[in-house]
């Protein structure tokens, strides 16, 4: 259905796949285009929000998520076996299958499809990083820990989860990372913010600055919440840089 | 409605198999092109991982790629090389897919390389072996594990983000997914997007467990319990 609109009325009327290459800048069809980016700035601009926003929904959820079942993989230990490969199985399954899966029964033009898809990609990206920081809590320090009187909640809240916080970081940059990039398959249905940009310059006579305008766009979102989420796992681990230095 | 059902039914449909355009026709686009892709990311990949590996430089790069091509959506790629010199057709999305694959490759036979114990290494110099001679027959059969690995990883990623291609008119299986929306939802396509999603899974799943099975062919049985993947098996599906 959505796919015989990638031309015009893409995800609401939004207008922006019509656009032709402006005569002016460059001879037919240049690789980039202020022109282009000023006269649909509103486009991508809202491509770009609605990228940013599936994102943070998408990472902030499978969070949320993520830690309670990693939390409980590690207190259960029978359970750690069957939860990662659980998450081998289910990241195997292609970014879009997953979607054509998901998208008849939760809806075709609806962006929870894609949240859905998201949640579960990042989620299993978090569940295995933040075990590994878990498990990788020396025995020393939660056998000292438990000397010192805390119990099981206690010292997981005051002890193994600052420890493992490196680890969840690491799994949280890597999750978002990966998360942005994943954003675009949802073009399939229409709700692929800045990857509905690069498909409608495609589809509308391979527009190229419209294309790499939405390239150039996504992977810097990557690259400054990255760097972004580097700068707050710094701050929250004040100890590791110490050691380093 | 039950879609799931939906997608069985269309299963069952033989000519749904055999039509021009059907499973079997997407099935062979779909294993042709990630083929040719896996096979130029192990020619670029791997001789150029074994030789930083061999060298013992280059890790930096290592990382610094891996981290670089997950930020890009393979979207992206797909769109764009088909508007370099490169032109329409197969060869873009099989360079497109190709890219993906060289990471996991790189870094596992590099690391594949580092992990050979430096006291093998230096046990062999001491037998008089030359740079190559310790590469051919002492470094490469170590590492052999870790290569298959590295295939493994990046074959299964590529089988998936093969169905991509689609977007892009590349062929492949992602063709019935987006052919399922074209029939539209009420006319019953959501069977065939269902359809198209399991027969893409069951392909990846697949091809993960043929290649872990030959993964454990290939390491020798004092190896197997080191002989794990050694890029953690974050993969990037898009």
């Amino acid at each position: 259905m959505s796919f015989l609109s990638w031309g015009g009325d893409l995800a609401g009327g939004r207008g922006f796949a019509a656009v032709a290459a402006p005569a002016d800048d460059g001879p037919g069809n240049p690789w980039f285009s202020w022109r282009y980016v000023q006269d649909n700035a509103d486009a991508i601009l809202s491509a770009l929000r609605f990228h940013a926003d599936l994102t943070a929904r998408s990472v902030l959820i499978a969070l949320l998520v993520a830690l309670p079942l990693s939390v409980l993989a590690y207190w259960i230990k029978p359970l750690t076996g069957p939860i990662l490969a659980l998450s081998g199985i289910l990241y195997t399954i292609p970014s879009l299958a997953l979607l054509a899966l998901l998208a008849p029964a939760v809806g075709t033009t609806s962006s929870t499809s894609v949240l859905i898809a998201l949640v579960l990609y990042a989620l299993l990206v978090l569940v295995r990083n933040a075990l590994a920081g878990l498990t990788q809590v020396p025995a020393e320090v939660r056998d000292a820990a438990t000397g010192m009187g805390y119990g099981r909640v206690g010292r997981l809240l005051r002890i193994e989860l600052p420890l493992a916080l490196p680890g969840i970081l690491t799994g949280l940059r890597l999750a978002t990372v990966s998360t942005v990039a994943l954003v675009t398959v949802g073009a399939l249905i229409g709700k692929g913010g800045l990857g509905d940009l690069i498909l409608g310059g495609f589809a509308s006579n391979f527009f190229k600055a419209q294309i790499v305008t939405g390239t150039i766009l996504c992977v810097g979102l990557a690259l400054i919440l990255d760097l972004l989420l580097a700068g707050v796992g710094r701050l929250l681990t004040p100890w590791t840089r110490v050691r380093r230095s | 409605m039950n879609y799931f059902s939906e997608g069985l039914v269309w299963f069952n449909d033989p000519l749904n198999w055999t039509n021009p355009g059907g499973l079997l026709d997407r099935l062979s686009e779909h294993l042709a092109i990630s083929a040719w892709a896996v096979l130029l990311g192990c020619l670029v990949g791997w001789p150029l991982g074994i030789w930083m590996g061999h060298r013992g430089r280059g890790g930096g790069v290592v990382v610094t790629l891996a981290n670089l091509t997950l930020a890009i959506p393979t979207l992206a790629m797909l769109t764009i090389l088909p508007l370099t010199p490169l032109g329409f057709g197969r060869p873009p999305v099989v360079v497109a897919l190709a890219v993906f694959a060289v990471p996991p490759l790189l870094a596992n036979a590099y690391t594949g390389l580092r992990q050979i114990d430096p006291e093998t290494r230096d046990a062999a110099r001491g037998m008089g072996l030359s740079g190559g001679q310790l590469l051919r027959r002492v470094e490469l059969p170590l590492a052999v594990p870790y290569l298959a690995a590295g295939l493994r990883t990046a074959a299964v990623q590529v089988v998936a983000t093969a169905a991509l291609a689609t977007f892009v008119n590349g062929g492949g299986l992602g063709e019935i997914i987006r052919a399922g929306f074209g029939v539209g939802m009420s006319n019953g396509g959501g069977g065939q997007i269902v359809a198209g999603g399991i027969a893409v899974a069951l392909l990846a799943l697949l091809v993960e467990a043929l290649l872990a099975g030959l993964q454990r062919l290939v390491t020798p049985r004092a190896l197997r319990a080191r002989g794990r993947r050694a890029t953690p098996s974050v993969v990037p599906t898009a």
